[in-house]
């Protein structure tokens, strides 16, 4: 059942708020003391309706959705993880939803206690010796670090142009890199779906600025030859960045800071259980090695006799980032997970990432092809390239997946397999639910040879059936207008 | 598939139509249109702009990719095929006739003896 | 026997199991790829609690803070306090919504697709504007991102900015620039709006934007049309920043032909949260339909014909065009432009004006009553939506009005000085409709009594 727009329920005169008379005094007929050149002339058409309207029409439209709390959701690289209630609950006391970013410091210490600690946290778990709480997002972080490694390098009296990446990586990186005027260029993978050691060698030279690098990598693979990797890009005083958003496989196992990191992004949303929102807001944790603090944004988070506060005074700072110091509430969330779940819970959550990944890859192995490794991280990415012959696309096997409640595993990326399936089943889900997911997607693949039109027409189940993309895209609707309802 | 004789070709599936001495119009070649799947959006150049053969002066989208498309020949890109703008699937309907992409003032005729003829172009085709 | 919070459901017995499948003894078979030196002993942070130990322990830490349920505040310069319906939280609280994530798979995505649309139509209603994106990270984000966009489409290196516009915007702008390659110009201000002589010095055929907000920072309405026309003469695009709720009653960037608008929609529905999450919007002229940052969401048809949503125009973004993309920016700030969806069908049509209207008439009454007490004058004579600047005179130092004032539970307004140095003890206030006459009087009669 669809929902009409809430446009189309409105109804000249209807209303769903309420706000207090207006008890200054106003001169009479002057509605506004405004001179009319800065008055709005068209009124902007707002819906007009009831409250029991607004709250039918949100209640149902989240009706349509699927989400984590409704359906399992192994969308790779995305660590669809539980978003624990309590969580919610903590973040929205008043003392922290009501506090304004311009009160004294005085009157915040215990926001500015948890900001404080949960820097000292991400520290210990990253073995980084500083963090910078201020991205909104893992590409912003990623922006800021790569601006971070253009400063040093400035600082260190050269300039320096090229930021290499692999083939594998996010598309954010070459997108945040190109931000910062670098030029990109790109490492090919081995045949072991790995950074290719001799081609790094051949690539690497004093006007490469960082190696981007995701690791475990997208396709599941923990860099083995990491150390070699951070030894090759620091012969050439060249900066190590890590994109952290495979971070749910390292908790408690191994320390970014440990493999000759200097710089990495953590998602907050994806790691450390915040939610997705839908696609935001998120947190981006930047954390540095020693030698690149004085090029974080301003300001910093210190405590000095048993108070804390913000520092501004950083010369070498690459600037400002983000209004005010960041996306607070996700970091209260943040902090909740870490400090409940404590040191001894750290450590079970990448193993049991690592644990279901692995057994849901086994499930599955004897069924559909698993291009590379013998084993995985937390995630692992099969092909479905095989099935071409009957016709099968990977986008139809996505949909199918819908008619049988999952949402479907990222697909077509990383770039570099074929027809990429990429399952991530996070740290959260229970044995069971793994082993329904492994039958739906078996008996899927089944009906691709006894009967490939059931997927080519999937989903059937859904709210809508499969979208005209691209009449979508030829010709734009991007809003409701009142002339056409 | 279809490769029409009065055509020249390039590598990289662009189609050649030579106009009078030193003009040619350019398109993609229906190959090029079958793989790329439905376009939905054509980035054209700028008009006057001076383009360089074998360089990306035109950006073909569909709902999930975007591919440049090389300037085959040298020269001023004179006029570009605005109907585009509002039908961009004139390229998958007819890409040798209404789904042209430009016009190019050449800066070197002899350039186009550099390119492939509809016999070679449908062996390279053929061998993908 | 205590228990602490786990969220890993899979007992000792279902491992057991799930490791004989994989074919391995234990755990760290499955680690074999990390070099042994790598793999750590302890990480040393706290010990865990459980759910009751872990709301005492927020509980205590958000006591810390003074919140403004408690103190009535007056402060504003980019957070504002105002009234969130509770429709607002208990919808955005729904799981289906927040736990969710990009629509990448539109068939089981359509609540918060059309969530999106319905947002995106509001915001150009508001705004008069052609086109609005799915959100951006934050007003200040989306001001550098319009900067970025005219640079690229112009082909142009200078970049105006008002000294007016809100400092830290200007800084994260600065930042956002500062490998691009371009020249970033501050035009200076006469009595707190930007000047057009000013303006008309420093822009010409080089220029590629020029950037305005208005309300301005001290809460000063800008002379737009005078500025639009100049910048449209010099072939520049005219960006405007301006606050999302003042647009009821204020001019909105469409009507004085701004090529691109931007700002903040915090204050449509979502808490301060100490400065953030807030989120940015970027709304464009159809022209830059496919220069612009950022998702969109857009309608299209189902199989069987009907009506559904989907992102669309994806080509621009990160995970297509790679380096090539318009932005780096992946997702949005989804939930709280939810949020504000929801805020703004509450309000609505007639609500808007309203909220508008009181938030202009409950100011200028506290601008009124505070420049009768001696001591205390306008800083600048502009008109103005909620906020505006006084200045006090020397022998009350700002700080001292401002410790005195929260004694006596008020928090008063922002020290200029702060962010602008040459301006002396002068305080900028913002009273939102959530003030009512009782707070207003009181805090006259607490500065008057302190001066």
């Amino acid at each position: 059942m669809l929902e009409k727009l809430i446009f189309e329920k409105s109804s000249p005169g209807r209303t769903a708020y309420s706000l207090p008379e207006c008890d200054v005094p106003v001169e009479a007929n002057d509605t506004t003391p405004l001179p009319e050149r800065f008055l709005r002339k068209n009124t902007a058409e707002l819906p007009e309706v009831a409250e029991i309207d607004v709250v039918r029409h949100f209640t149902r439209l989240s009706q349509l959705n699927f989400s984590v709390d409704t359906n399992f959701y192994p969308l790779g690289s995305c660590t669809m993880k539980y978003n624990p209630k309590i969580n919610e609950d903590v973040s929205s006391y008043e003392g922290f939803v009501n506090l304004h970013p311009y009160q004294n410091q005085e009157q915040c210490q215990g926001i500015l206690q948890i900001l404080y600690e949960f820097e000292r946290t991400l520290i210990g778990i990253c073995g980084m010796d500083a963090f910078s709480l201020q991205p909104a997002a893992g590409a912003h972080g990623e922006f800021i670090g790569m601006l971070i490694s253009r400063a040093y390098n400035v600082k260190e009296g050269r300039r320096r142009n090229k930021i290499i990446i692999p083939d594998s990586a996010h598309g954010t990186n070459p997108a945040s890199a190109s931000m910062c005027g670098f030029d990109i260029v790109e490492i090919k993978s081995n045949s072991q779906g790995l950074v290719d050691i001799e081609a790094l060698k051949r690539i690497i030279d004093n006007d490469v600025s960082a190696l981007m690098l995701t690791n475990p990598n997208t396709l599941g693979l923990f860099e083995k030859d990491i150390l070699k990797i951070a030894e090759i890009v620091h012969d050439v005083d060249a900066l190590l960045y890590l994109d952290g958003a495979n971070m749910d496989a390292m908790l408690g196992i191994a320390r970014p800071g440990d493999m000759g990191i200097d710089m990495l992004h953590l998602n907050l949303h994806k790691t450390f259980s915040t939610p997705h929102g839908g696609g935001g807001p998120g947190a981006g944790p930047l954390g540095v090695v020693k030698k690149l603090i004085p090029f974080l944004p301003a300001p910093i988070i210190i405590k000095k006799d048993n108070s804390y506060g913000w520092q501004y005074d950083f010369p070498d700072s690459i600037g400002r980032v983000k209004p005010f110091y960041g996306n607070i509430g996700v970091i209260i969330r943040a902090y909740a997970y870490l400090v409940s779940v404590g040191s001894e819970g750290l450590g079970k959550i990448s193993e049991s990432a690592l644990v279901n990944a692995n057994y849901l890859r086994k499930r599955l192995s004897d069924y559909i092809e698993i291009p590379y490794g013998e084993r995985c991280m937390h995630e692992f990415v099969a092909s479905t390239r095989k099935l071409k012959a009957n016709g099968i696309t990977t986008l139809d096997i996505a949909k199918r997946l819908l008619d049988y409640g999952f949402h479907s595993p990222t697909i077509y990326f990383p770039l570099i397999v074929e027809d990429a399936l990429m399952i991530e089943p996070t740290d959260t889900e229970t044995r069971e639910t793994l082993d329904e997911f492994a039958d739906a997607l078996i008996k899927i693949l089944k009906e691709a040879k006894t009967n490939p039109e059931i997927l080519k027409k999937a989903p059937h189940n859904t709210p809508v059936s499969r979208l005209d993309e691209v009449q979508a895209a030829r010709k734009p609707d991007l809003r409701w207008r009142k002339e056409l309802s | 598939m279809d490769f029409p004789e009065d055509l020249l070709y390039t590598k990289t599936h662009e189609w050649v139509k030579k106009e009078g001495d030193n003009k040619v119009r350019v398109g993609i070649t229906s190959y090029a249109q079958s793989e790329l799947g439905d376009v939905v959006y054509i980035e054209l150049p700028d008009l006057d702009r001076i383009v360089k053969a074998g360089t990306a002066c035109t950006v073909v989208e569909s709902v999930k990719a975007a591919f440049d498309i090389y300037a085959p020949v040298s020269g001023k890109v004179i006029e570009t095929n605005n109907d585009l703008e509002n039908n961009p699937q004139l390229v998958n309907e007819n890409p040798y006739g209404k789904g042209w992409f430009s016009i190019i003032e050449m800066e070197d005729p002899q350039e186009l003896t550099k390119l492939l003829s509809n016999k070679d172009y449908e062996k390279l085709c053929q061998s993908k | 026997m205590p228990v602490k919070i786990n969220y890993t459901p899979n007992t000792e017995s279902d491992i057991k199991l799930m490791l004989k499948e994989i074919g391995v003894n234990s755990i760290e078979d499955l680690l074999v790829d990390i070099p042994e030196g790598l793999l750590c002993k302890q990480i040393n942070i706290p010990t865990g609690m459980s759910e009751m130990e872990l709301k005492h322990s927020l509980k205590s830490l958000s006591d810390k803070n003074a919140n403004l349920n408690k103190y009535t505040s007056y402060l504003g310069a980019g957070a504002y306090e105002h009234f969130v319906p509770s429709v607002v939280d208990h919808l955005s609280s729904r799981g289906e919504f927040y736990t969710c994530y990009t629509p990448y798979q539109p068939e089981v995505s359509q609540g918060t697709l059309q969530g999106i649309y319905e947002f995106q139509s509001m915001m150009c209603e508001l705004l008069a504007m052609d086109i609005v994106n799915a959100s951006m990270y934050d007003g200040a984000s989306a001001l550098a991102e319009a900067a970025v966009l005219a640079i690229r489409h112009k082909r142009k290196k200078n970049v105006l900015v008002s000294k007016t516009v809100h400092p830290e915007y200007r800084g994260v702008l600065s930042t956002y620039l500062q490998e691009l390659d371009v020249k970033l110009i501050e035009i200076e201000m006469e009595d707190g709006i930007t000047s057009v002589s000013d303006l008309e010095s420093r822009i010409d055929n080089n220029t590629a934007c020029v950037l305005i907000q208005t309300p301005n920072f001290f809460g000063c309405l800008e002379e737009t049309e005078e500025l639009v026309g100049l910048t449209h003469k010099n072939e520049a695009l005219f960006v405007a920043c301006v606050n999302s709720m003042s647009l009821g009653i204020i001019k909105p960037p469409g009507e004085y032909d701004a090529d691109i608008a931007v700002g903040d929609i915090q204050a449509l529905g979502n808490y301060i949260n100490y400065g953030g999450p807030h989120a940015g919007f970027f709304a464009v002229n159809k022209e830059f339909m496919r220069k612009m940052p950022g998702r969109l969401a857009g309608a299209t048809t189902d199989t069987k014909g009907r009506r559904a949503f989907t992102l669309t125009l994806q080509t621009r973004e990160q995970h297509i065009r790679r380096a090539k993309a318009t932005s780096n920016i992946c997702t949005n700030q989804q939930l709280l432009a939810l949020r504000t969806c929801i805020y703004l069908s509450t309000l609505g049509k007639a609500g808007m004006i309203d909220i508008g209207n009181l938030n202009i008439h409950k100011s200028h009454y506290a601008m009124d009553r505070l420049c009768e007490l001696d001591g205390i004058e306008p800083l600048l004579n502009k008109p103005f939506f909620n906020e505006f600047a006084i200045k006090i005179s020397d022998n009350c130092k700002i700080e001292e009005l401002s410790r005195h004032l929260f004694e006596s539970g008020i928090i008063g307004g922002l020290d200029l000085s702060h962010f602008y140095p040459d301006i002396n003890n002068a305080m900028l206030l913002c009273v939102t409709e959530t003030r009512s006459k009782e707070d207003i009087d009181e805090l006259v009669l607490a500065v008057s009594n302190i001066i």
